[in-house]
């Protein structure tokens, strides 16, 4: 029998960093509540990896649970190394996508391609928003930032799909206004054989939305929504059309033997 | 099945001699990426760790074998991996991390010509500082650097013992010639090899990152809830960013856990340094040859000895300055422009001559002849 929800078993009395309107919170919620859902009372048999950026803080130090804060875009290999050793523990990677898809992006890749069984988060918020601003990979074409003060020149990464190609074995992406669906998704992640990857639209107001015109997180959000397309409805539009929505959902839910299988697959072809 | 080594003989490769002592140390995790010349110690370790029940992996690039190294140390793995120095540039980042974190890791730099791609196949000694102060900021380094295969097997087996006693990294600085190298080499009995482990936390202990000069290390999944950062954190691991007299306990106390134990870290081999008229300070490789130059000035009756790096960093101050006492000459070898030099001339401090003598290119080492005839000069000079 699971019982009721309380953050006092999964959280440190710290409060989170973030700013007023921050998604990382929302973040936060939805995976306590999907890992509480999946029966977990604590937080005990997860090691959460996270790089430098605003959403490397949301496990560290604010998680009960073990956690290695790591240099910027590196939490996927400091992953690779505990998982590789402890195979038995449950290992997430939280990161932006200055993290996860800008300086530690080969990372991603041949994570994904070697299956390794772990889990990444990655909160999407289109900006560095830690740093104050300056465009991102994900950043909107066109948009300003601090460092694209005439507007961006350069296209936007799908981070969700280049995840499937490398090889990932669960890929989704939704955005903070859809929580249930982002709830479901990380549940589903952690429950995966195998690489899984969601990655979460998300909204600085701070760092990006005030900069492109929005008045504050609530406006953002709904802008989330209304720019979000299912994968089905996406396949309907033209290339042009689709240049500012966000497509959603869930774009590969596969097995495949996985990295620690393989290796220890070895290490037994070696000791016979 | 071979686990590892048994006492006796062996003739070894350099590389070889240093992998199978990180298995005689406890070694279960090796990451790296290929680069010339230390592959070979990927290779044979490839080869190796599985039989030990191991894991050698190779990664994406040097960045990600320094980070997977952190993250299988915490998980409770003696770790190593090996390189040379463009592969030792792209580590130092995480090679910082794991000095804040007090992570124990084991990282072999075979040294080869540089700069850049410099030559690749080709012996150098030019990353002497870069294994001090590589990565940014305050820190102390603890560097030891092997001149046989002898030595590869002895000080590698030394670092990670000095790895898991500090909780730091270890640096064994080799180069190119002893890594390739082929003689012969001596294991001790399992009885006689000295092996150090991490110190374990006591349970319902919370304090992993201070209280003491070198606190008890957890491992991840053994329920301590342990936060490793590597930013500015207080003795519980929480993130400090700008509370000044957290990062200068922090940080104070990782300098001193190598500064107040500099005197037992330093290691060096010395020969008639209290009586020579003209002595030698060298490391690694060249040290070879300095070997013969002083046999050769002995039989020519001109008074010569020499220090020989074992650990580079901390620097053996001492010993260096009691040569002074009768040499009015040090004479300071080095496959490169100008390194060892400058430390010898700071702890020398005037009072007697510094001379460098440096080679660099082609793997082209310094001969007894060269640094013989550096001998005379410095007699001559007196």
């Amino acid at each position: 029998m699971n019982e009721a929800f309380s953050r006092k078993n999964y959280l440190r009395d710290i409060p989170f960093p973030f700013c007023a309107g921050c998604g990382g919170t929302i973040v936060a919620n939805c995976f306590l509540k999907a890992v509480h859902e999946l029966g977990h009372q604590d937080l005990q048999n997860f090691v959460f990896c996270s790089g430098i950026g605003c959403s490397s803080w949301i496990p560290s130090p604010h998680f009960k649970a073990d956690s290695l804060h790591t240099t910027h875009g590196r939490s996927i290999p400091v992953a690779t190394g505990v998982k590789l050793m402890r195979p038995d523990l449950r290992v997430v990677v939280f990161g932006g996508d200055g993290d996860i898809v800008g300086i530690g992006l080969s990372h991603l890749v041949h994570a994904a391609r070697r299956n390794l069984d772990i889990t990444v988060i990655m909160v999407n918020n289109m900006i560095y928003g830690m740093t104050g601003g300056q465009v991102a990979a994900t950043t909107p074409l066109k948009a300003k930032t601090t460092t694209t003060p005439y507007g961006g020149f350069e296209r936007p990464l799908d981070a969700a799909r280049l995840a499937v190609s490398a090889g990932a074995c669960y890929a989704a992406r939704w955005t903070t206004a859809h929580v249930n669906q982002l709830k479901e998704a990380m549940k589903k992640a952690l429950i995966t054989k195998g690489f899984g990857f969601v990655e979460v639209v998300s909204q600085c107001p701070t760092a990006y939305g005030r900069r492109v015109g929005f008045k504050n997180a609530g406006e953002m959000l709904l802008w989330l929504k209304k720019q979000s397309v299912t994968i089905e409805e996406a396949e309907r539009l033209t290339e042009e059309e689709l240049e500012e929505k966000i497509v959603v959902g869930e774009f590969v839910a596969k097995t495949s033997p996985t990295l620690t299988e393989m290796i220890r697959a070895v290490l037994k072809e070696a000791r016979d | 099945m071979v686990k590892h080594l048994s006492s006796g003989m062996y003739f070894m490769q350099g590389s070889e001699a240093l992998a199978e002592a990180a298995i005689v140390a406890g070694c279960r995790f090796f990451a790296g990426y290929p680069i010339t010349p230390a592959s070979e110690i990927a290779e044979h370790l490839a080869k190796r760790l599985p039989q030990v029940d191991g894991i050698m992996i190779q990664m994406e690039d040097e960045i990600a074998s320094m980070a997977s190294l952190i993250g299988a140390s915490w998980a409770g793995a003696k770790v190593m991996t090996a390189t040379s120095g463009p592969g030792f540039s792209l580590m130092q980042e995480n090679i910082g991390y794991a000095f804040m974190t007090e992570t124990p890791c084991v990282i072999v730099d075979v040294q080869r010509a540089g700069p850049s791609t410099g030559q690749a196949t080709k012996c150098g000694q030019g990353d002497v500082m870069q294994a001090r102060w590589g990565t940014h900021g305050d820190y102390a380094a603890i560097v030891v650097s092997p001149n046989s295969v002898q030595e590869m097997f002895d000080l590698t087996l030394h670092a990670f013992n000095l790895a898991e006693k500090y909780r730091t990294p270890v640096i064994v600085l080799a180069d190119e010639v002893v890594a390739h190298m082929r003689e012969q080499m001596f294991v001790p009995s399992l009885e006689k090899r000295k092996i150090v482990d991490r110190k374990k936390p006591k349970p319902g202990s919370e304090s992993f990152f201070g209280g003491e000069e070198v606190p008890s290390m957890p491992s991840v999944g053994e329920g301590y809830n342990v936060t490793v950062t590597g930013s500015t954190h207080n003795e519980f691991g929480i993130r400090f960013t700008a509370n000044p007299e957290v990062h200068r306990s922090l940080v104070t106390r990782l300098v001193k856990k190598v500064r107040n134990n500099a005197e037992l870290l330093m290691d060096f081999e010395a020969f008639n340094v209290n009586d020579c008229e003209v002595g030698f300070v060298s490391f690694g490789c060249t040290s070879r040859a300095v070997y013969e130059a002083v046999e050769m000035a002995i039989d020519k009756g001109i008074k010569a000895g020499f220090i020989r790096l074992k650990t580079v960093w901390p620097f053996p101050e001492r010993i260096v300055q009691a040569m002074t006492q009768k040499a009015k000459a040090i004479i300071v070898p080095e496959m490169n422009l100008g390194q060892v030099f400058f430390e010898v001339q700071r702890v020398v401090n005037g009072a007697a001559d510094v001379i460098p003598v440096n080679k660099i290119g082609g793997g082209e080492m310094l001969t007894p002849e060269e640094l013989f005839s550096e001998v005379e000069r410095g007699v001559e000079k007196q």
